[in-house]
């Protein structure tokens, strides 16, 4: 049985988690004072040889990505902090800005100091208005206790941090659309190279990190590789945040090793909702192709993930019990993927509105066996084309839930609707009313 | 020093090889896969890719397979999923496998191609694009024959008016982006740009209701120019021409033809002194529409709006076909025998000697818009049939500082100073020129070195068109250019000392007394090479043909008996007047007051002469014009000839870089070029004037060829700067042509005409304040005035007011009789 280890999470329990006396209190900006102590070299090896992935979903190595940025031209270089967290099912940066973001500005000022930099910018998703205020009270907090500002505890480094809330688009998590929208610009992906280390935030050098990645490592400076090593399996080092969600007894973020499994989660989550079972889970949110009962088992780790036939991505576990209609909940998913295609590519752009279209209509029980066929169809013209990864992601739940549950698509062309009851699925009071159903539109 | 010795050496290229479809290709490092490709003939399908524009990437059009050698062994290594050929640079011992070779490459471009086409109205049979259409043959070459798609096409209200000439059917747009990258990018007017997202992403201008803004209007309100329009330009039509698909069309072509029923011709664009190569599409000889021709060394992909569009003027109802003649007080058809035989009359009796023995002479203005080969008939007629200096293609502001200007520095100099020279320049010097405004192509040459090149305008104020060249101000207010170009700002000047820089003198240049003489100083000084960029795209020409009155052709100085003597000897007479002859302003002086006995009139709008043309007309004996529509002049003349307008001769334009741009006849009618005319006109005094055709002209000027150094007229002497100091209530006059204007030559057109801007009164804050709370202000003089709204210009020189040369409302010369330099009253009005 794999516990909990509680890092970033430690103090969200305290009485006024998020303030910077609760966080000073349990040890917090300690790590900081030994970083400045440092070299920046020897902390960019550190959080190498800690083996630190990225935990924005693409899992590349944190410290690999510092080590890219070219040498130092007496020019600014930027740090730009991955706050954007908008995919369905993914839940943990918010809570974790929310009740310890001095974890992530304390982070931020370590990876600033390792990589050079003086102007840090933490790219917040829009709509999360009271996390944007928290942030902003945070940063007030750490200039007031000369956290941040001129010479930095004596050391001479100099960081300011920028808080910039975006206007609510999902494409602003990838990250050159990112640098594009906090430039001010139109957030759409932009043509890689040059790489934001070469040329990123106006041009200049640039890191772009997650939340997690970079609120990571002040735990690794305080602890030491050995500690962090210590923890995951051979090449998923550490800890990390998994979000359960949906059909779960007691939902939210427990905090472990990476290579824990689901079964192991759901003994601490207290199992599926009372009476139930598991259908299908995804293991790193809605672009990532779905599991079932049988990947309970399977290593949460990037590595068996990915044999498996999925991706870790964000650790965000949405389960879903034997009540979920599977093409209903693929057609909620892909509307999102519509929604939130950012137009500039063809294959995202008109595909998820042709696979919507087509998802409706089987869902409504006015497909065809064919409509089967063009969706797998439409997917395999998207993924692989698109220009960012982001269309790809919109694929994966519909071909993995076709292959996986192929007859319950078929049940609905033959049936002529949908055969599942969606009061029992929703954990709240739920009719199927055309209101509630034009509310999806 | 000959011709090869004036090539650089050939620049040493890094070379990749790789193969494409099996055949090796060898191609400039950092070359696109996409073009490698055409190197080899394989044609991969596209539709964001130009080779003008940063690569997007967004169509996936061109998806192909793509190994590279990986690992210290070099090892091929095959990407795991297609990539976009119009974005991947080409790698040694690359292997490109595209449709034609891989079923995976061919697999991907017909999956988007299938989806570009679900969205995509099948309005094909009433589209503009059809018959030519990027998507339509790429649909048919690599598409499916039948579409799965079933469902709903998202649909937009149609078309959307970007301007009064550019409409968008959003239906149709596969957003590659082509035109928001090209106005970004080439043009510098982010008149359009991307909209909402996903499958209601759309290309629109600022616009609320296309924000979708719900009722939350923005605070502050968007850039907008003085049309009160969020952004528009002079280069427009360009994105329709590069739409991949019908979605940009215009309004002065939409639904006129098929692109199958039209017969193409090339050509040279008449309306600027870029010489830029168009096609002209025309049926049953009626121009339906220009486009621009690639002409790599000239105007590359582009042309302006008024290239484009500006056509209509030639067809309107007040074309001549006929000669006329007056009869009892009336202008009335008739025959060419006729015609010719009472214009010779006419202008014998006129310039007859009196009972006394005193004879009025002759003159002749040709206008800046004719060939190289008409302005050398009209000289020619002027020296030889005519017996007169008197000969003139100015019909603007002209100084006896110009032309020995024109004389000593342009005149038979050949190529001078190229448009890939201004490109590369790395400092640009301009003076009397607005590059937008009366430059046309010149200005995307410019911005294409944008940030790589110092640009500077001595100028009343930095114009928008100035702004995006990145230009500083060199403060002048008119009339005082040379006194400013004396004492440049140091960095400036160091900027000029650089190899390559280039200093631009344009039409208005003449306008500054001094100017061309400091800016010699200047060029001498620094090492900059001088550029002079007029603004019709007859004046080059008419230099060369020595249509002025102090220049025979090709430099020679009509003053001088030695020059006189060489061309009298090509000519076959036996001497070329030697009395000095007069300018434009001082025929048409010479003329009010009766010395002039016959004048002959090309092209010359009578609204474009500061001086009284109308009492010049009246006081002249006998007046013949050779026009092609019945204009102000013609109106007033006692014959008149018509002639063809370009698209209807062949000839030659000389462009500003003095590059010869010959065109053929696009369309066959029987009008006759003004040479040809002039021809027939000398024959009534016995004279071969020999300018019959186009061959025989050439092949004169040819034999001619450049003056000789002692020939060449003196440089010209410095003139004392004029230094105005306007009064209470007045102020110095600083104006110049928009681009898009009321010139003759965009009569007809109403659709360009809206793109125009606004003719507004700029002023400086202090010499606004001056007139108190004014919304607008009312320039006059004793001759007229005109009322603009007042536009407080930043930065801009103190006691100057700007208006437009000839905008809507504000036709300075005709209602002002005032150039600029003028001191001219203003006044505030609420």
């Amino acid at each position: 049985m794999t516990d909990l280890v509680p890092v970033l999470s430690a103090t969200w329990g305290s009485e006024q988690s998020w303030s910077l006396d609760t966080y000073t209190d349990a040890g917090g900006y300690a790590p900081l004072k030994k970083a400045l102590g440092m070299e920046p070299g020897d902390l960019i090896q550190a959080v190498k040889d800690s083996g630190l992935r990225g935990r924005g979903g693409a899992g590349f190595p944190t410290g690999m990505k510092w080590g890219f940025l070219p040498p130092d031209d007496g020019g600014p270089r930027y740090l730009v902090v991955n706050a954007d967290e908008s995919e369905p099912g993914t839940c943990k940066d918010i809570p974790t800005m929310m009740s310890a973001p001095h974890a992530l500005i304390e982070g931020v000022i370590i990876t600033s100091f390792a990589i050079g930099c003086n102007h840090a910018f933490i790219y917040l998703r829009g709509e999360v208005v009271h996390v944007y205020r928290r942030l902003l009270q945070a940063v007030r907090e750490a200039y007031e206790a000369g956290h941040l500002g001129k010479d930095i505890h004596g050391s001479g480094f100099d960081l300011d941090v920028t808080v910039h809330a975006g206007a609510g688009a999902y494409i602003c998590g990838e990250e050159t659309a990112l640098l594009d929208s906090l430039e001010g610009r139109r957030g759409q992906p932009r043509l890689k190279p040059p790489f934001p280390a070469v040329a990123g935030l106006y041009a200049r050098p640039t890191v772009v990190n997650n939340v997690e990645s970079v609120a990571s490592v002040p735990a690794i400076v305080d602890k030491g590789v050995e500690w962090f090593t210590a923890m995951g399996t051979e090449r998923s080092k550490g800890m990390g945040l998994f979000s359960l969600s949906g059909h779960v007894t007691r939902p939210g973020q427990y905090e472990a090793p990476l290579g824990i499994t689901l079964r192991e989660l759901l003994e601490l989550a207290g199992g599926i909702r009372e009476g139930h079972e598991l259908k299908f889970w995804t293991p790193g949110g809605s672009s990532t192709p779905i599991f079932t009962q049988d990947h309970l088992d399977t290593p949460l780790d990037y590595e068996s993930v990915g044999a498996a036939g999925s991706m870790l991505g964000t650790r965000a576990l949405q389960l879903f019990d034997d009540t979920t209609c599977v093409v209903r909940a693929v057609t909620r998913w892909t509307e999102f993927y519509k929604h939130e295609s950012c137009g500039k590519c063809t294959p995202c752009r008109e595909g998820t509105y042709w696979l919507t279209q087509i998802l409706k209509r089987i869902e409504a029980g006015r497909g065809t066996e064919a409509d089967i066929q063009q969706l797998l169809d439409t997917c395999d013209s998207i993924a692989g084309r698109s220009f960012c990864a982001l269309g790809d992601g919109a694929t994966s739940s519909i071909i993995s839930s076709v292959t996986l549950f192929r007859e319950e698509y078929e049940a609905h062309v033959e049936q002529g609707g949908c055969p599942f009851d969606h009061a029992a699925s929703a954990l709240f009071d739920y009719t199927d009313t055309p209101a509630t159903e034009e509310a999806h539109a | 020093m000959t011709a090869t010795a004036d090539k650089p050496a050939a620049e040493v290229v890094d070379t990749v090889t790789l193969t494409i479809d099996g055949t090796e290709v060898t191609v400039p490092k950092g070359t696109l896969i996409i073009r490698a490709a055409e190197q080899v003939g394989i044609e991969i399908p596209r539709f964001c890719d130009h080779p003008a524009l940063k690569p997007a990437g967004a169509c996936r059009q061109c998806l192909v397979d793509v190994a590279s050698p990986a690992g210290p062994e070099g090892k091929l290594r095959a990407f795991p999923k297609p990539q976009a050929s119009c974005t991947m640079t080409v790698t040694e011992g690359m292997v490109v496998n595209t449709q034609h070779t891989s079923e995976e490459a061919d697999r991907a471009q017909k999956g988007v191609m299938e989806l570009l086409l679900i969205n995509h109205p099948l309005d094909c049979p009433v589209c503009d694009k059809g018959g030519e259409c990027p998507l339509q043959n790429q649909a048919m070459s690599h598409g499916r024959p039948e579409s799965r798609f079933v469902d709903v096409k998202r649909v937009f209200e149609k078309p959307l008016a970007l301007s009064s000439e550019i409409l968008l059917d959003r239906e149709r747009c596969v957003l590659c982006q082509r035109c928001t990258r090209f106005s970004k990018e080439i043009a510098g007017d982010a008149f359009i740009d991307l909209q909402n997202r996903g499958a209601q992403q759309q290309i629109g201008t600022f616009d609320e209701d296309v924000l979708d803004f719900d009722g939350y209007r923005p605070v502050g309100a968007a850039t907008v120019d003085e049309a009160g329009k969020a952004f528009s330009s002079y280069y427009s039509g360009n994105t329709v021409q590069i739409c991949p698909v019908g979605a940009l069309t215009s309004a002065a072509y939409r639904f006129r033809s098929r692109p199958f029923d039209l017969v193409s011709s090339p050509s040279i664009a008449e309306h600027d002194s870029s010489g830029s190569a168009i096609r002209i599409d025309h049926r049953r000889g009626k121009i339906l529409r220009r486009l621009a021709e690639n002409d790599p060394v000239v105007n590359e992909d582009w042309i302006s709006d008024k290239d484009r569009f500006a056509f209509a003027w030639q067809n309107l109802s007040d074309r001549l076909t006929r000669p006329l003649v007056r009869k009892d007080g009336e202008l009335v058809e008739t025959s060419w025998p006729e015609a010719l035989a009472a214009a010779a009359a006419g202008i014998k009796a006129a310039t007859a000697a009196d009972d006394e023995g005193a004879s009025r002479g002759a003159a002749v203005l040709t206008g800046g818009r004719v060939t190289l080969e008409d302005a050398y008939a009209y000289q020619k007629l002027a020296r030889v049939v005519l017996g007169t200096n008197d000969v003139d293609f100015r019909a603007r502001t002209a100084s006896d500082e110009e032309q020995a200007f024109l004389g000593s520095q342009v005149a038979g100099t050949g190529l001078g100073v190229t448009f890939g020279e201004l490109e590369k320049a790395p400092a640009v010097l301009l003076v009397g020129f607005e590059p937008e405004d009366e430059g046309g192509v010149v200005f995307l040459r410019l911005r294409k070195s944008l940030g790589r090149q110092r640009v500077a305008a001595v100028a009343p104020f930095l114009s928008r068109g100035a702004e995006k060249l990145g230009a500083t101000l060199v403060p002048a207010a008119p009339g005082r250019e040379a006194a400013v170009l004396a004492e440049l700002p140091e960095d400036v000047r160091d900027a000029l000392s650089q190899p390559g820089a280039v200093v631009v003198l344009g039409e208005r240049a003449a306008e500054a007394p001094g100017a061309f003489v400091a800016a010699q100083e200047l060029a001498s000084s620094t090492g900059a090479r001088l550029a002079w960029i007029p603004r019709r795209a007859g004046e080059r020409g008419a230099v060369e043909a020595g249509a002025l009155p102090g220049l025979l052709p090709g430099g020679r100085t009509a003053t001088l008996k030695g020059a006189r003597d060489v061309v009298a000897k090509a000519w076959g007479v036996d001497a070329l007047p030697s009395a000095k002859g007069r300018d434009t302003a001082g025929i048409l002086k010479a003329a009010a007051e009766g010395a002039i006995g016959a004048l002959v009139v090309g092209g010359v709008s009578a609204s474009d002469l500061a001086g009284d043309v109308s009492a010049a007309l009246e006081a002249t004996g006998f007046v013949v014009s050779l026009e092609v529509r019945r204009s102000e002049i013609a109106e007033a003349a006692d014959v008149v000839l018509p002639v063809a307008p370009p698209s209807e001769k062949p000839g030659t334009f000389v462009n500003w870089e003095g590059r010869l741009r010959g065109f053929a006849t696009a369309i066959r009618t029987d009008a006759m070029p003004d040479h040809r005319v002039l021809d027939l006109l000398a024959r009534e005094w016995g004279v071969e004037l020999g300018t019959g055709t186009v061959e025989a002209v050439n092949a004169e000027l040819a034999a001619l060829g450049a003056a000789d150094a002692a020939h060449r007229p003196a440089a010209p002497k410095a003139r004392a700067a004029r230094n105005p100091r306007p009064k209470k209530g007045t102020a110095v006059l600083a104006t110049w042509h928009q681009l898009v204007d009321e010139g003759a030559l965009q009569d007809g057109e109403p659709y360009l005409a809206g793109t125009g801007r606004v003719a507004v009164a700029r002023m400086s804050a202090a010499t606004a304040a001056a007139l108190g709370d004014a919304v607008s202000v009312e320039v006059s003089t004793e001759a007229g005035a005109v009322e603009l709204p007042l536009v407080v210009t930043d930065g801009m020189v103190d006691g100057v007011v700007w208006v437009p040369v000839k905008s809507p409302g504000s036709w300075v010369a005709r209602d002002l009789r005032a150039t600029a330099g003028a001191v001219v009253s203003v006044k505030g009005a609420a």
